[in-house]
């Protein structure tokens, strides 16, 4: 079972990442959960939500605390302790950032001693203002976190954003996806994202797509 | 595929399937979502219902009390204060046999104030003469909440289906709804045999004396008990049309040589059961899913605890001063068996405490360990038991 835990702020969309990531899970045919930081939410504050991807059901309903991937919104919530606690040694950390990894492994410091957290930084904001006129980040860094993980085909989250996101909106969060295809190394994260996803055991490594439309 | 929906949202889909004709609530985190689907299906268009925003809970039981006596299918839903607000017109709602259906997504009680999810209220409402069910998953909460409505209307008893706040309400699942033909075909149009109609006056609530209070109180003490069967009836014949039962009164699942029975309510279930699975060197239990605690399946429970050895309530709530609710109708359900098991009463996750994949050994190790004799709170933290605090 993998799991997710996504950093913003309120009102930066970080909720509807979630239920969006989850929504294309189940498109793609896997099984999924998704939920908030459970609690009161203002607009501003640094928020959390998570996700639980994985090819048999999940009847667990506990709280995710040790996370293989963290995506960050907000590039400042990196200064925060809460923000990569409990990220499994070796696990991906996607940040809304133009600063390459090198710059990224400085502004966590001591906190990446011997965990061996694979960092991607990627440009966001700057997609999503050059394509939506305003900086709501979370479709792009989804589409780069499918991209690196290579868990849903391009078209299980066209399905998720076409159900979920305003029609007015829609458009102009599919070119950020298109976008942000080239912009990452496809497959980076496959070997961590499916190893994650099925338990450890290799063999069934491509049904995940089964259901993918 | 299955849809993938909120918790809530999937509620309000299931509400909006039965089609009920009015839908009174007042907003009270974490209920919120659900009743805001509702309103919004009915301004969509997509739900032919009255809607009514009202002033508190209060009124919000009381407006469907009034509609379901009038002759159509109410719904409401609450949680916490809201529904201990609403405590007055619950007793009544259930003692003039009212069909109504009510979600409360479960959540503490004040004081101190906490938004956050357990048992608490719907357990100070226990006697209030409702059906309780409690959800497992969202799953259930579609299954149950359809179910409820048929039920109520059977009986003629308000049903309570509980939700767990947030953990629930706030999740998103991949669920399967019901075509709306399908419910139909399950849920007929709503009749109450005790309609009040302007044509053919009669009266609801009249003063009943001594000489006749004593009969009417036995009598829903009886309904409640055939409301037993009931139950597992309604399930199987929606488990007939969907392919998916609920679990009836209770569920039992494990290997049949398990001398350890572990005993729960709602949504922990699942953590349980992947807990289990992933602890494989522990020794073999059965995880009992308590779905009605009310009516109480005293005979389904002692034939599910059969040949135990040790059971372990787990409970998101108790009674101050006396321990465990749920563990102290357990004890009562098996006395005087003759192979009565040792009850282990255990509390966890109060208001909003994550009860995480690892309660599973805690669980198990108070199973293994010697009798407590008083209830055990598995997720005390004793450095929080500050001065001037505790």
């Amino acid at each position: 079972m993998l799991e997710v835990r996504i950093h913003g702020r309120g009102g930066q969309g970080n909720v509807v990442a979630a239920y969006l990531l989850a929504h294309a899970g189940i498109a793609g045919g896997l099984h999924a959960q998704a939920f908030p930081f459970f609690g009161a939410e203002r607009r501003g504050a640094p928020v959390a939500a998570y996700v639980r991807l994985a090819a048999r059901p999940i009847r667990l309903h506990a709280a995710v605390r040790t996370p293989h991937f963290v995506i960050v919104q907000d590039e400042k919530l990196l200064g925060l302790e809460e923000t990569t606690a409990g990220l499994v040694a070796g696990g991906g950390l996607l940040v809304n950032s133009p600063a390459d990894q090198a710059t990224l492994h400085a502004r966590l410091g001591e906190r990446m001693q011997g965990r061996n957290w694979q960092t991607f930084g990627v440009p966001a904001s700057d997609l999503s203002r050059q394509h939506l006129g305003r900086n709501i980040p979370n479709t792009a860094l989804l589409a780069a976190w499918a991209a690196l993980t290579g868990v849903l085909e391009p078209a299980a989250l066209e399905q998720a954003m076409t159900a979920r996101l305003k029609p007015g909106m829609l458009q102009a969060n599919l070119e950020v996806v298109r976008a942000m295809g080239s912009l990452v190394a496809p497959g980076a994260w496959h070997d961590l994202a499916h190893h994650a996803l099925y338990d450890g055991s290799a063999q069934h490594q491509e049904t995940g797509h089964a259901g993918a439309a | 595929m299955l849809e993938p929906l909120e918790g809530s949202q999937a509620i309000a889909h299931a509400v909006a399937l039965a089609r009920p004709g009015v839908v009174a609530a007042y907003p009270i985190t974490p209920q919120t979502h659900i009743v805001e689907h509702i309103a919004k299906l009915v301004a969509d268009n997509r739900l032919r219902c009255e809607y009514v925003s009202v002033e508190s809970e209060f009124s919000a039981a009381t407006v469907a009390l009034g509609a379901a006596a009038a002759g159509c299918r109410a719904y409401t839903a609450t949680a916490s204060q809201g529904l201990l607000l609403m405590a007055e017109v619950l007793f009544n709602i259930a003692g003039l046999r009212i069909p109504l259906v009510m979600t409360c997504a479960n959540r503490a009680v004040s004081a101190p104030i906490n938004i956050w999810n357990d048992h608490q209220d719907a357990m100070a409402l226990r006697d209030a003469g409702w059906i309780q069910l409690y959800c497992a998953s969202n799953q259930e909460a579609i299954d149950t909440t359809i179910q409820a409505f048929l039920l109520a209307e059977r009986l003629e008893l308000p049903v309570m289906v509980c939700v767990d706040g947030y953990i629930l309400t706030h999740t998103l699942e991949g669920v399967s709804l019901p075509t709306q033909e399908e419910v139909d075909h399950f849920l007929p149009p709503y009749t109450f045999a005790h309609t009040l109609d302007s044509r053919q006056p009669l009266t609801l609530g009249t003063m009943v004396a001594p000489d006749h209070f004593t009969e009417i109180r036995y009598a829903h003490d009886q309904a409640m008990y055939q409301a037993l069967a009931a139950i597992e009836e309604v399930d199987a014949a929606y488990a007939g049309i969907t392919g998916r039962a609920s679990g009836g009164v209770l569920e039992v699942d494990g290997p049949d040589d398990a001398r350890i029975g572990v005993l729960c309510l709602g949504a922990v279930h699942g953590t349980l059961w992947e807990g289990r699975e992933q602890a494989r060197n522990l020794p073999p239990a059965k995880l009992i899913k308590l779905r009605a605690l009310r009516p109480f399946p005293e005979a389904a429970l002692r034939q599910a605890l059969a040949g135990l050895s040790d059971v372990v309530v787990l409970e998101r709530a108790f009674s101050p001063g006396a321990g465990g609710i749920v563990a102290a109708e357990v004890c009562r359900a098996l006395y005087g068996t003759s192979t009565t098991p040792r009850i282990h009463s255990a509390v966890m996750g109060l208001g909003g405490r994550d009860i995480p994949l690892e309660a599973w050994q805690q669980v198990l190790a108070l199973a293994q360990g010697p009798s407590r004799g008083a209830t055990v709170i598995l997720d005390l933290i004793p450095d929080h038991l500050e001065d001037g605090i505790a």
